[in-house]
């Protein structure tokens, strides 16, 4: 019989930051892909109102993300963050091999959540590339693009606007794949709704001994 | 941003991460940083001078004959002196904003080439000026260019109809001429020979400017209130970038593919509002303020209106056909490697649910 344990991982104010974050962030990437492809005859959303809503999410996910950062600096989830450099490759390949392997023959995930340790050496470092590296890059070129003028105009030939538009929809992409890796990893819990009660409810349950998974 | 965040994170909550690498610069790299520093200070230095030097060499009286220079002593000056030829009292009278001409601008201009009284009367050579210098016929653009190949490709004739078509047709503003946008003394071909897109917009918004956001010119003109040009245009977004990016004329005049610049301006409320005529891969932007520099087309391969991202990025007009491409392959994948995944965890759990079933 598996022992089980309720964690409290995800404090009520981590909670409400990730759905306002995850609204947002669609938001920007349906208004994002409106303007990029805009088309006089099927607009997805009309160009104008497409630029104020995207402009307005911006600025919340401005906030929003320096609420994120304030939380991960003073609060103990910042610990969940730390990479530790001893060990990760190798745990970095064990986890890799459980999703490309292991998870279809029911093996135990090689990972454990504790109270220590919340992201398996794999989210770990998307979620490090995400919010610390991408997220500031897609809005810092974004703030850009409101105040053109801060941009420098000419980059070897090349406007200095295209290249920060550049930037920001690359960046834009990759944060819309991570999401919708994101939600297909929400169903690779215990269970298919385990992982999505715990950022619901805060609690995440630990099932040692436990090897099947859905 | 990563490694500082990460670093920050960590020290902040006592953890220790890993040894910080430790940068130093070696004997070579302390002399070569410096050097290569002043190296380039003296570089661009010496250059501003030679600049500076070559600008003042240039000397006016290469460039401009005799005689217009006499007229020039008066007509670039703040105040000239003015002679009674009977009693030979002098005067120093203001010269008039509107009658100076900047030598060197004169020089440098379209026209710059051509004595005062190839297009004025003879009678200016005579100080003062007699009354009946005033009467005098004064030539209109097509006294000269409707005439001859070299004029062919502007299509003067074409611009003439569209000019009268205008709000600034005559029937409309009494006195209104190609003298009230282009100055004789001072005009240049900037679609054409300028390079940078972003002078040209300076230079043509600057013209609509000289009057539509200056109450005294505006007033000579018209007896219309002015109008406040910012408020008008609230509803764009970004507003300072479209002004600098964009001319006027490209929202506000008719599109003519026979000219290179539309002159048929239209009235305010016919003047394009849709953004998506101009934030789209058909931007009419490419029939007006880039129609000189569509020199490829729209590029299958590459960027579309890639002759708009020297100087610009239009959202809806510049797309890469690369980068659509490769968004859409790794995003298909991303779909398809997680149905597979999905797929293959379904029914490796059904398997195994089934064999514990069995045993």
């Amino acid at each position: 019989m598996a022992k089980s344990k309720r964690l409290y991982l995800y404090p009520f104010w981590l909670r409400i930051w990730h759905h306002v974050n995850a609204v947002l962030m669609i938001i920007l990437i349906i208004t994002g892909l409106s303007m990029q492809y805009s088309n006089p005859v099927y607009p997805v959303i009309r160009f104008d109102l497409a630029v104020s809503w995207h402009n307005l999410a911006g600025i919340l996910l401005t906030v929003s993300y320096f609420i994120f950062l304030i939380g991960v600096l003073f609060t103990s989830i910042g610990r969940y963050y730390v990479i530790k450099t001893e060990g990760l490759a190798v745990s970095f390949a064990k986890q890799l091999r459980y999703y490309l392997i292991g998870v279809f023959r029911g093996e135990k995930n090689p990972f454990q959540v504790t109270e220590k340790r919340k992201f398996n050496p794999m989210q770990l470092i998307t979620y490090n590339l995400i919010m610390h590296a991408i997220t500031p890059i897609t809005f810092i070129t974004g703030w850009a693009l409101i105040y053109p003028e801060t941009i420098v105009l000419n980059v070897f030939g090349y406007s200095g606007i295209m290249l920060t538009s550049l930037v920001h929809t690359i960046a834009g992409f990759l944060i819309s794949i991570f999401l919708i890796i994101h939600l297909y990893v929400i169903t690779m819990g215990k269970s298919t709704r385990e992982n999505l009660k715990s950022i619901i409810y805060g609690y995440h349950e630990t099932h040692e001994g436990d090897e099947e998974h859905e | 941003m990563l490694p500082a965040t990460i670093g920050i994170i960590s020290l902040i909550h006592g953890i220790d991460m890993t040894k910080p690498a430790k940068i130093k610069l070696t004997g070579l790299l302390r002399w070569i940083i410096p050097l290569f520093v002043l190296g380039a200070a003296w570089v661009y230095s010496t250059a501003s001078q030679l600049n500076d030097a070559y600008v003042n060499d240039v000397n006016i009286e290469d460039l401009i004959d005799a005689e217009s220079l006499e007229c020039l002593d008066c007509h670039s000056a703040i105040r000239y002196n003015l002679e009674n030829p009977y009693t030979g009292e002098v005067v120093s009278m203001k010269m008039y904003e509107e009658l100076r001409i900047d030598p060197m601008e004169y020089a440098s201009s379209t026209h710059g080439s051509f004595a005062c009284t190839d297009c004025h009367s003879f009678e200016y050579e005579i100080h003062p000026h007699p009354i009946e210098a005033k009467f005098d016929y004064e030539y209109t653009c097509l006294d000269c260019h409707s005439a001859g190949e070299q004029f062919a490709q502007f299509n003067f004739h074409t611009i003439e109809d569209e000019f009268m078509r205008s709000v600034h047709a005559p029937e409309h503003i009494e006195d209104f001429s190609c003298w009230s946008c282009h100055n004789p003394h001072t005009y240049k071909l900037t679609t054409r020979e300028w390079g940078s897109v972003i002078d040209i917009v300076a230079h043509n918004n600057a013209m609509c400017l000289g009057c539509h956001g200056d109450i005294s010119h505006y007033e000579v003109l018209i007896e219309r209130q002015l109008t406040n040009m910012l408020s008008k245009h609230e509803w764009l977004p970004n507003q300072s970038l479209h002004f600098r990016k964009v001319r006027c004329i490209d929202c506000h005049a008719a599109v003519n593919e026979d000219i290179l610049i539309p002159h048929d301006v239209l009235p305010a409320d016919e003047a394009v509002r849709n953004c998506v005529d101009c934030h789209s891969t058909n931007s009419i932007l490419l029939a007006t303020l880039y129609k000189h520099q569509v020199v490829e087309r729209r590029n299958r391969f590459g960027f579309f209106n890639a002759e708009i991202t020297s100087e610009a990025y239009i959202i809806g007009a510049n797309r890469n056909y690369y980068f659509n491409v490769i968004s859409l392959v790794i995003f298909g994948l991303v779909l398809l490697g997680i149905a597979i995944h999905a797929s293959l965890r379904y029914i490796n759990y059904r398997k195994r649910k089934k064999m514990k079933a069995s045993s």
